[in-house]
């Protein structure tokens, strides 16, 4: 009981210190719904990182918050708004790309820095010179693989299967079409699919086989894609397959039959099999807290943290200043400085707000990734 | 029914009326004295111009589903096109009218006529069907709508306005825009919508709904509701009638869609989706079918919920959930109501 | 060869919609309510089986019996909680009443487990029935999904037009205010009713999954809506209706995404549902019911 009482006492008193002098920093993310593995993943990798920093002997520290925006870009507003009464100095923007576009324009109209860990359309920081992503823009993940697979040869024709409503899986296919040709790609067979049905993918595998696709490309998250896998061994289908980062953490589903991803390719900032020892000491925390690997999303948030720290300090800001002279301050770092983190090293930011790191490509090998080369 | 209960009747039906407006102009006076003098959140600020679109198609569904007695499923179909089609017009109307109220005017009037076309189209099978095969069909041109505002691309160049459907074949001239871009709807939206716009498009939704609802169309609506054969019978036309109301709350629909969108920078079809109309239509249900103050008020109070419910955090929406149970239990059970109304000390005696 | 690997693609996906269908048109059937919290039933089904296989290593058909129990126990309590009380409402107040309980269940999942995907063990196995030298192929799960419709199907007709609890099923369907004058308790009856209807729930969750085997609280609204919609088509309320709805709505969607467009493949299939109830108003098997004057 006293034990119990000792370390309330000392709970609160390190919130009241951490009350006094940080940085109120805020996100908003799909928490619920049918996206809320994306959301909850880029808060507590956030989390993770906002303890550790709390808990080094540092000038910095942080006051994080959350906010519940249902992938929605109405209630990223509304997220978007609360976060701003609390008194949020410095924003993680919106985990998901509409919904951040959404919070994007406040964030401008507002003069509040914003960091997106993972919203990676374009149209997210076009035109705004206070909200920058951690993540690769959609249209350079498209350029990428279609430079990647021309450039290794892995395959000549090629096969697309991408998600007709989603601005993410739209948004690599049109740059991979568009630059197929340049690497000596031809695209045999391009299908779609949406929300309503994206349980039986035969037709799109049918389309590929039969057109004689040799690689298949997977521009979309992990879930469908792993259905995908599976349908496409029942019917004895196997191509050589190539993802981007949404597929990073179809290893980690429970269940998964790994041998079902043997083979796939895919470019990812993001691997938490690596040897280094920032992400092993990441890996290891997350999931001591949250009994789970951390995945692409929650690296990225783990990392937009810690690039907030490195700004913070090295810019002398202190947790009384407003949210206006951080973001001039915020934007002075962010174009200058280079950040090593879980998702890159000599990671760099333009001016428009996009990220600079080299894309790791991966295979998976026995259930596990390996560095491509 | 007496002579005599006609007339009380529709004195209380006046009453009502009043009373709508009054509620919704002092709301809006006390709304706006509150945000001028920032004695508001920027929670709340930023809901008010959602909270009156979603008044006004709560308004304009009870058109369907109160007063006409038809239940529709696919009411942010119309939401969707008014959407688009309002700004679309806004954005083509940017160098030709810089002064936003009058753009936002006429971004409004195009997306209510786009609607109601829509609303046309699809009344015309829609209304040769009943009961719950209606509902259905009205789900599924939701959905088909939704599908085909996914696969639709339109853009401007010097040659005019190019459109392509299923992908990007608008081939833009150098200087084109790409406006509606397909699954990624439409971005970098100008937002000009608000506050006192949403409050004067309410106040025109109920004026129309009100006059119709009063006036010969508006007690054949009723008549149709009640009893279809009967009113069949006495030679009205239940088609004209039926598509009257329909095109009508389509095109207000419209409107507040397009009132709706101009309040983000960016708006995507599966923003309009089967979830969408069913949130309005719990506006209706709640406030009461056929009550268009109810819904107004249902709208407001369902908007600001779950932001009011933020400091539960992961159990915020379970608790949404159970509020809504527990709200239409309470309304709608008739022993919970004669116990609540128990409570209340200023209740009527039960008129007879 | 392709065309049939085609129809036996649309054939599998259709028997899950018809089997989620089955649930819908009983409920529909006798309490007359569009049950919206159906399809989440059906996850809540699916979580258990889950976890009682892949967690603790019991036979799959173990699992889908424990599945069955927690649902029928779960639709009990759900009906007796939130529809029971709006018997003598407006049936739209029950509507909406159905979607605060679907919100309910789905929130409810995502705290109790988590919104990361879960890979469901096939209940039988990934394998399938080769024909014609392995041109055309039937999985397993496909032919125990038809198979369960079909003994499903049979066993409901049966249990409604001989057992005496069916009767007062169809008795109630017919008319409460008849059916309780001539003695039956109709309260009872309809609490039946959706004891059934959620213990289906739980065999179609189970089949859902072992097909498309991932498992998320979301994963039941959607083949929810698209069985319902199956339901209407093939006649809201006849048992053979719902299974022959489901199956065309499985081929039809299979079709349209082969031989129209993959993009456009919904508003093909609302499309043909609107078509078809413009010409059989009452869907494929549905009965007109004749207005009284």
């Amino acid at each position: 009981m006293k034990k119990i009482f000792v370390s309330a006492l000392l709970v609160l008193a390190m919130s009241a210190c951490a009350f006094g002098a940080a940085f109120k920093i805020g996100g908003t993310g799909p928490l619920t719904g049918g996206a809320a593995i994306y959301g909850t993943a880029a808060m507590r990798g956030a989390q993770i990182a906002a303890e550790e920093i709390n808990a080094m002997n540092i000038d910095v520290k942080f006051d994080l918050r959350y906010e519940d925006d249902t992938h929605d870009a109405e209630k990223a507003v509304n997220a978007y708004n609360a976060l701003k009464d609390w008194g949020m100095q410095i924003s993680l923007g919106s985990v998901t790309s509409k919904p951040a576009e959404a919070t994007a324009a406040e964030n401008f109209a507002d003069r509040i820095f914003a960091l997106t860990p993972s919203a990676s359309s374009a149209a997210v920081t076009e035109g705004k010179d206070n909200v920058f992503q951690m993540c690769f823009v959609d249209p350079n993940q498209g350029t990428a693989s279609a430079q990647y697979i021309g450039e290794k040869k892995l395959a000549k024709k090629v096969a697309v299967i991408w998600k007709n409503d989603d601005v993410y899986s739209k948004g690599v296919r049109d740059t991979f079409v568009e630059n197929a040709g340049k690497h000596g790609l031809e695209i045999v067979s391009e299908t779609a699919f949406a929300d309503g049905n994206d349980t039986d993918f035969s037709v799109q595998l049918t389309d590929a086989k039969n057109k004689g696709a040799e690689l298949v490309f997977l521009p979309m998250y992990y879930q469908p894609a792993s259905l995908i896998l599976a349908q496409a061994q029942a019917m004895g289908y196997a191509p050589k397959w190539f993802g981007i980062d949404g597929m990073d953490g179809i290893l980690t589903m429970e269940g998964f039959d790994k041998s079902l991803a043997e083979g796939v390719m895919l470019l990812t900032p993001f691997n938490a099999d690596a040897k280094d020892e920032r992400t092993q000491k990441f890996v290891k925390k997350y999931q001591e807290k949250f009994g789970e690997i951390p995945n692409q999303f929650a690296a990225d948030g783990y990392d937009c943290v810690y690039a907030y720290c490195q700004a913070l300090a090295q810019s002398g800001a202190t947790p009384d200043m407003s949210a206006e002279d951080l973001c001039g301050k915020m934007i002075e770092q962010f174009t200058t400085m280079t950040f090593n983190g879980v998702t890159g090293e000599n990671v760099r930011w333009a001016k428009n707000g996009e990220v600079t790191k080299d894309p790791k490509g991966m295979v998976i090998k026995n259930g596990a990734y390996v560095g491509l080369d | 029914m007496t002579m005599r209960r006609l007339i009380n009747l529709k004195r209380a039906e006046a009453r009502k009326i009043y009373l709508t407006y009054a509620v919704v102009i002092i709301a809006y006076i006390v709304c706006q004295v509150m945000s001028s003098t920032k004695f508001l959140s920027s929670s709340m600020r930023g809901m008010l111009v959602p909270i009156c679109a979603y008044m006004v198609m709560a308004v304009s569904l009870n058109l369907v589903v109160g007063i006409l007695g038809e239940l529709s499923l696919g009411h942010a179909g119309f939401m969707s096109v008014g959407a688009f089609s309002g700004v679309a017009t806004a954005i083509l109307l940017q160098g030709v009218i810089p002064f936003a109220p009058v753009r936002l005017a006429i971004a409004m009037i195009v997306a209510a006529i786009f609607a109601a076309f829509a609303g046309f189209v699809i009344g015309i099978p829609v209304l040769r069907l009943k009961g719950d095969y209606l509902a259905i069909v009205t789900l599924a041109f939701g959905e088909i709508i939704k599908s085909i505002l996914n696969n639709f691309y339109m853009g401007i160049d010097s040659q005019g306005i190019q459109m392509s459907m299923l992908s990007d074949t608008t081939r833009l001239l150098p200087g084109g825009k790409l406006i509606i871009r397909g699954p990624m709807g439409i971005s970098g939206i100008q937002k000009i919508a608000t506050f006192p716009a949403g409050a004067i498009l309410l106040i025109i939704a109920l004026m129309i709904v009100f006059n119709l609802v009063n006036s010969r169309s508006g007690r054949a609506f009723m008549a149709i509701r009640d009893d279809r054969i009967a009113a069949e019978s006495i030679g009205l036309d239940i088609t004209k009638y039926k598509m009257m109301a329909f095109v009508m709350s389509a095109a207000l629909a419209g409107a507040a869609g397009a009132l709706f969108a101009m309040n983000y920078s960016t708006i995507v079809a599966n923003k309009f989706d089967f979830n969408t109309s069913i949130l309005i239509l719990v506006f209706v249900v709640l406030g009461g079918q056929g009550n268009m103050l109810g819904g107004i008020i249902a709208a407001a109070v369902l908007t600001i919920l779950p932001e009011k419910l933020r400091s539960f955090s992961e159990y915020r929406m379970l608790l949404y959930a159970i509020v809504l149970i527990v709200m239409m239990l309470a309304t709608n059970n008739a022993e919970i109501k004669e116990f609540l109304s128990r409570l209340n000390p200023f209740r009527r005696k039960e008129e007879d | 060869m392709t065309f049939l690997n085609f129809f036996i693609s649309g054939i599998s996906l259709g028997s899950i919609y018809a089997i989620i269908a089955l649930g819908y048109t009983m409920v529909y059937g006798i309490a007359k309510m569009l049950n919206f919290a159906h399809g989440d039933v059906i996850m809540v089904g699916a979580y258990v089986c889950f976890y009682a296989v892949a967690r603790y290593e019991l036979n799959p058909f173990i699992g889908v019996v424990i599945a069955m129990i927690v649902c029928t126990l779960l639709g009990m309590i759900v009906e007796r909680l939130a529809y029971k009380p709006l018997r003598q409402a407006p049936s739209l107040a029950v509507l909406i009443t159905a979607i605060g309980m679907s919100y309910f269940l789905q929130n409810t999942a995502l705290l109790l487990w988590s919104s990361n995907p879960k890979v469901f063990p096939s209940i039988v196995g990934r394998g399938s029935f080769k024909l014609f030298d392995g041109e055309l192929s039937i999985s397993h799960i496909t032919a125990l999904t038809i198979i369960a419709c079909l003994v499903i199907m049979a066993v409901l007709t049966l249990f409604i037009s001989k057992t005496k609890m069916g009767k007062a099923m169809r008795a109630c369907s017919e008319d409460k205010g008849a059916a309780q004058l001539m003695g039956i308790n109709v309260n009872a009856t309809i609490s039946m009713t959706f004891a059934i209807g959620s213990g289906l729930a739980a065999v179609a969750g189970a089949l859902l999954c072992s097909a498309y085997p991932t498992l998320m609280p979301t994963t039941g609204s959607l083949p929810g809506i698209k069985a319902f919609t199956a339901a209407v088509f093939g006649g809201i309320g006849s048992i053979p209706g719902a299974f022959l709805g489901g199956l065309m709505l499985g081929v039809i969607e299979i079709f349209a995404k082969a031989y129209i467009s993959s993009q456009l493949s919904d508003a093909v299939v609302f499309g043909v549902l609107i078509v078809v109830l413009l010409v059989k108003p009452a869907g494929l098997l549905g009965k007109m019911t004749q207005e009284k004057v």
